[in-house]
C-alpha cells in the first residue's frame, strides 16, 4: 500500500539571513512514513525540529535535501491533502469563530448558507455551540484551539498534521479533547502526525511513537509500535500495565536526549 | 472604561479648560481690562493677538451671513479629495510593494528620499503644473497623505503573523484570497492609525496651497485678512479649520470603531 505521507532522508538547514556561515541544521537524514489511517506520534525534546518536520510535510518549508511524497506523488508547494493544526495562534483575528471555521469552505467557493450550516455544526461538535460570533481575542486559549480544530477538520483532510494541539489546555479538558480526537479519528481513520512533548499523551493516542534526538541535526532514535487495544480511553489506559511497560521502555531511550537538549539550550 | 458619571465629569473639565483659555485670552487682550505691562499702548495686545469676542463675532457673521460657505466648501472638497486619493494610493502601492520584494528593494532609496524631502516646497511646482484651481491643492495634499498611509500599510503587510498566513494557505487560500482575507484586514489597523495623522495633513495641503495662490477657500480668506492686518479674522479662520479637522477625525474614529470590532481594547469589563 502506498503510504499517505513519506518523508525520505530529509535534511533541513536554516541559514541566518545573508550570513551563509551561520547555519543551523535542525533535522538531518530523517525518514518518516505514515500509512493511510495510521496515527503516528512524534516526540522529542524541545527545539529538536518537530515543528520543522511538520512544516516540511505541509509543504510550507522546502527541505534542503531529501524528498516528500504524499500518496506516492512528490510534493510540490502546499500539501493540499493535509490539514495543519499549528502550535502558535493561527486564527484570523478579524474573523469571528464561525467565520474562522468556515474560512476554508469560503476559499473553496462553497456558498455562504451551506458553509454556515456546516460551520455551526462543527462548532457544536467541538463544544462551542453558542460562541460563533465571538472574536478570537474574546475566547480562552483552549477555546481558540478548539476553533482551530474545527477549522481544520471541516475540510475533511486525508492527512492531519497536529503540532502540540493540546499543550495549552488544562488536564481535564485535555483528556476530553484527546478522547474526542480519538473518536473523530476512529470514525474515518485519517492519517495523523501528532507532535507532542508529552510521552504519555503520545502513547495513549497513537499506533506508533517516533522519538527524535536532541537538536541540532536531530534524527529519529526510536520507532515504537503501540499495541494497546482500541478503542481507548486516554485516562484509563494510563493505568494499564502494558502502557506502563511501553512508557518505561521509551522513556529509558529518551531520557538522555532530553537532558542533552536541555543542557544545549542552557549554554 | 470609566462609568458614565466619570465621563461627564471629564467632558466638563475639558470644557472648563477651553473656557479658561478664552477668558485668559480675553483678559490679556481687551484694552483697559488689565493695566498694560508689556505693551505701552493698550491697543497693541489686541493688534497682535486679536480679541476672542471679536473672533467669535467674526465666526458668527461668517456663518449667519453665509459668506464662509463657498470658501469652506472649496477647502473641504480639496481636503477630502486629497485625503481619499492619498489613502487609496497609499494602500494600493503599499500592499503592492510589500508583496513585491524586488520592486521594493529597487525603489527603496527613492521612497526614502521622497519621504525625507520637505514636500510642502512642491506647492509652487504644482501651481505651475495644475494652475491656481483646486487641482494643485489636492495634489499637494495627496503627496502629504500618501506617504503616511503608504509606510503604515507597507509595515502592516510585512507584520502579518506568519502563522496566520501559513494557516490561510493550508486552508486553501489563493494569492488573491490571501490579499483580500489576510493582508488587507491585517494592514487595516495600521491604516487607521495613519488616517488620524493624515486628516490633519490633508488640511495642511489644502490651506497651504490656497495660501500660496488662489481665489477662494479658507486659506484665501486668511491670506486676505492678513494683508490688511485683520488678526481677528485670521484667528477665526484658524478656529473654523480646527473645528472641521476635529470633525473629520471624529468621522475616521467612528469608521474605525465600526470596522475594527475584532480588535481587543484594553479593559472591557463592566464595573458593578
Ligand atoms: N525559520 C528559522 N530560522 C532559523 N532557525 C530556525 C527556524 N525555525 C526553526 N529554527 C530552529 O530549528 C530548531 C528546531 O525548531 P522547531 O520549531 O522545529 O523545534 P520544535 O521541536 O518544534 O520545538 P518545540 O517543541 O519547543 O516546539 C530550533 O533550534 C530553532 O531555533
Ligand atoms: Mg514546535
Amino acid at each position: 500500500m502506498t503510504p499517505a505521507l513519506e518523508l525520505e532522508r530529509v535534511t533541513c538547514t536554516f541559514v541566518a539571513g545573508e550570513d551563509r556561515a551561520q547555519r543551523h541544521t535542525a533535522v538531518r537524514d530523517t525518514s518518516i512514513t505514515v500509512a493511510p489511517g495510521e496515527f503516528v506520534a512524534v516526540v522529542g525534546p524541545t527545539g529538536c525540529g518537530k515543528s520543522t518536520l511538520l512544516n516540511i510535510a505541509a509543504g510550507l518549508l522546502e527541505p534542503s535535501a531529501g524528498s516528500v511524497r504524499v500518496f506516492g506523488e512528490p510534493l510540490a508547494g502546499i500539501n493540499a491533502r493535509a490539514g495543519y493544526l499549528f502550535q502558535a495562534e493561527a486564527l484570523m483575528p478579524w474573523r469571528n469563530a464561525l467565520q474562522n471555521v468556515i474560512a476554508g469552505l469560503e476559499f473553496r467557493g462553497i456558498g455562504p448558507a451551506a458553509a454556515r450550516a456546516q460551520g455551526e455544526d462543527w462548532l457544536r461538535r467541538v463544544g462551542l455551540g453558542g460562541f460563533g460570533d465571538r472574536y478570537p481575542h474574546q475566547l480562552s486559549g483552549g477555546m481558540r484551539k478548539r476553533v482551530s480544530l474545527a477549522q481544520t477538520l471541516i475540510l475533511d483532510p486525508e492527512i492531519l498534521l497536529m503540532d502540540e494541539p493540546f499543550s495549552a489546555l488544562d488536564v481535564q479538558t485535555r483528556q476530553l479533547m484527546e478522547n474526542e480526537l480519538l473518536e473523530l479519528w476512529s470514525a474515518d481513520r485519517k492519517s495523523v502526525v501528532f507532535i507532542t512533548h508529552d510521552l504519555e499523551e503520545a502513547i495513549a493516542l497513537s499506533d506508533r511513537v517516533m522519538v527524535l534526538s536532541a537538536g541540532p541535526a536531530s534524527h529519529p532514535i526510536g520507532d515504537y509500535r503501540i499495541d494497546l487495544p482500541r478503542p481507548r480511553d486516554v485516562a484509563e489506559i494510563r493505568l494499564d500495565r502494558r502502557f506502563n511497560e511501553i512508557h518505561a521502555d521509551i522513556w529509558h531511550a529518551m531520557k538522555d536526549e532530553v537532558l542533552k537538549g536541555y543542557a544545549q539550550q542552557r549554554r | 472604561m470609566r462609568s458614565s458619571g466619570g465621563r461627564l465629569k471629564l467632558r466638563l473639565w475639558q470644557a472648563a479648560v477651553l473656557l479658561a483659555v478664552f477668558c485668559a485670552w480675553h483678559a490679556l487682550t481687551v484694552p483697559g481690562v488689565l493695566p498694560p505691562f508689556y505693551f505701552e499702548d493698550p491697543n497693541k495686545a489686541a493688534f497682535f493677538f486679536g480679541e476672542p469676542l471679536k473672533v467669535l463675532g467674526r465666526i458668527w457673521d461668517w456663518f449667519s451671513g453665509g459668506d464662509i460657505y463657498r470658501h469652506l466648501w472649496v477647502t473641504l472638497q480639496e481636503t477630502l479629495l486629497a485625503f481619499a486619493t492619498g489613502t487609496v494610493l497609499g494602500i494600493a502601492i503599499g500592499i503592492w510593494l510589500a508583496l513585491a520584494p524586488t520592486a521594493s528593494a529597487i525603489l527603496d532609496p527613492y521612497i526614502k528620499a521622497l519621504n525625507a524631502m520637505p514636500r510642502v516646497i512642491l506647492a509652487p511646482i504644482f501651481m505651475v503644473w495644475f494652475g491656481l484651481g483646486m487641482l494643485s491643492k489636492v495634489a499637494l495634499g495627496v503627496t502629504l497623505v500618501f506617504f503616511i498611509v503608504f509606510f503604515n500599510v507597507f509595515q502592516g503587510v510585512r507584520e502579518v503573523s506568519p502563522t496566520v498566513l501559513a494557516n490561510a494557505r493550508m486552508l486553501g487560500a489563493s494569492r488573491r484570497q490571501l490579499l483580500r482575507h489576510v493582508y488587507l484586514p491585517s494592514a487595516m489597523s495600521w491604516v487607521f492609525a495613519s488616517l488620524h495623522n493624515s486628516v490633519g495633513l490633508a488640511f495642511v495641503g489644502a490651506v497651504v496651497g490656497e495660501y500660496l495662490g488662489s481665489s477662494e477657500g479658507v486659506g484665501y480668506l486668511i491670506l486676505q485678512a492678513e494683508g490688511v492686518f485683520d488678526i481677528n479674522t485670521v484667528f477665526a479662520g484658524i478656529l473654523v479649520l480646527t473645528a472641521f479637522a476635529l470633525a473629520l477625525d471624529a468621522l475616521v474614529a467612528l469608521a474605525e470603531r465600526r470596522l475594527m470590532v475584532w480588535q481587543p481594547r484594553s479593559g472591557e469589563t463592566e464595573r458593578i
